[in-house]
């Protein structure tokens, strides 16, 4: 979907998210946590927002949300940005987007 | 005259090892209580079990300063320290049975309420069916299939992991190569995997039952973070075993006790959301005109979530245990294994010595 890719070649961290969603909520917390303001796209909010998830699923978001990007390349959902931090990946994608005030 | 040998030596035996052979059966009767017409007579053949112990228990007592009697061998002096013993093991016995009715009886209480509140709730339709027959709650609240099978294949779970600690002792007091020891630690980490999926499982059928701990021990729920351990206190366990670490090692480590906090302060941070979302549901618009069924559909729709954070946090703690796995060398990783798996063991029995713990009655 047009809007989806156009989305996520942005240069940064991109997030696809829910309002109501309480993980979505949870990302973006640990994101703060690193010092990383990441743009955000309320799907939820979004007169698009139907196939926008429906996109998200092809790229392989099963959930569909949350769904970070980072530089242009789907990181995943939770369970990769966890893995991914744990085993230390997480911060050197982000190093070049972290600012701490 | 002056009776050294009435010290009572015995009692660091009573009070320590002995009450826990005792306690085990204490802890089976606890499952029993959900079926109120056979409490009576199992008080009756706990209680007989008991003092036949304590007559056992103080007819093996050693009562070492014996030797030291030997010169003067006055018969009179065994016989004062037995009975003097007799009594105490009597009086501790007494203390347990008195506990344990006290127990039983705030636990027929509290199931007659909860049958009380479930009738209630029926009337207001606000729970289709439910398959439940009045009287018949029982406490396990085994009352869903997935809840059953859970609680049965944890049961073996618990059993295997205990063979599987016996196994990590041996192998490491035995020097076995690393390829031997190897397999050993891989067993013992497939083991813990195993026991996520089966959590997984069961929190698609009730996530409630997950969160509450119920199958665990009291001890252990004490620390519970959404359904399990907190990431980071296993570590904390874990790290202080394995003395000597590379400079290396101590900066992943330190590395990894950092994202794993930084992880679950972010899921504890959501789980708060989710209390407030659910709450604020739960009391939108009056509250005292009674209750309002698609309000409280609205906020179990909300509670959906609680799945994906029991499954977040059971992830963390997976993660967790295979980051330490690349960081460690194969015998680290052995005393790792060995050391989380006596600190649940000793949680255990925590809880069982604290439920069979005298104490002085209301």
């Amino acid at each position: 979907m047009d809007k989806v890719m156009r989305l996520t070649t942005e240069r940064g961290v991109v997030l696809f998210s829910k309002s109501s969603c309480c993980l979505c909520y949870a990302v973006k917390i640990l994101f703060q946590e690193l010092g990383v303001t990441p743009t955000i796209h309320e799907i939820d909010q979004d007169p698009e927002g139907r196939e926008m998830e429906r996109a998200l699923m092809r790229l392989g978001c099963k959930a569909p949300v949350p769904a970070v990007i980072i530089g242009g390349k789907l990181v995943g959902s939770t369970n990769e940005v966890m893995s991914l931090h744990l085993g230390g990946g997480l911060i050197p994608l982000l190093r070049p987007y972290q600012a701490f005030c | 005259m002056d009776f050294p040998s009435t010290q009572f030596v015995p009692s660091r035996i009573m009070g320590t090892y002995q009450p826990i052979h005792q306690i085990g059966m204490w802890g089976e009767n606890f499952k029993s209580i959900g079926n109120p017409s056979i409490s009576a007579s199992v008080i009756v053949e706990v209680d007989n079990k008991l003092e036949n112990e304590s007559e056992t228990a103080s007819h093996e007592m050693p009562a070492p300063s014996c030797k030291h009697d030997q010169e003067a061998s006055k018969p009179f002096d065994k016989i004062q320290r037995r009975l003097a013993q007799n009594r105490e093991a009597a009086r501790k016995s007494r203390l347990r049975k008195k506990a344990y009715v006290q127990q039983l009886e705030s636990s027929r209480l509290k199931l007659m309420q909860l049958e009380k509140e479930l009738e209630q709730a029926r009337e207001q339709g606000l729970y289709i069916g439910g398959g439940l027959e009045a009287g018949h709650l029982g406490f396990s609240g085994a009352v869903s299939p997935g809840i059953a099978v859970f609680e049965m294949e944890y049961k073996h779970w618990m059993q295997v992991q205990n063979r599987q600690l016996g196994e990590l002792r041996t192998a490491l007091n035995a020097q076995i190569s690393d390829i031997e020891l190897r397999i050993v630690v891989e067993n013992g980490m497939s083991h813990y995997f195993e026991l996520f999926r089966m959590k997984s499982t069961v929190a698609k059928a009730d996530v409630f039952y997950v969160m509450s701990g119920t199958w665990k021990t009291s001890a252990e729920r004490f620390f519970s973070w959404i359904g399990g351990f907190r990431p980071s206190e296993l570590l904390k366990v874990l790290v202080a075993q394995l003395d000597p670490l590379t400079d290396q090692q101590i900066f992943e480590v330190c590395n990894l006790k950092q994202s794993c906090q930084q992880a679950e302060d972010a899921l504890s941070q959501g789980m708060e959301k989710l209390q407030e979302t659910v709450s604020a549901t739960l009391a939108a618009g009056q509250l005292g005109q009674g209750t309002y069924f698609p309000l409280v559909a609205m906020a179990m729709e909300k509670l959906e979530a609680l799945v994906c954070f029991v499954n977040q946090a059971d992830h963390l703690r997976q993660e967790t245990l295979q980051q330490m796995s690349h960081i460690l060398t194969t015998r680290q990783e052995a005393r790792g294994l060995l050391a989380l798996g006596e600190y649940i063991q000793r949680l255990q029995d925590l809880s069982t010595l604290w439920a069979t713990h005298p104490r002085e009655p209301a």
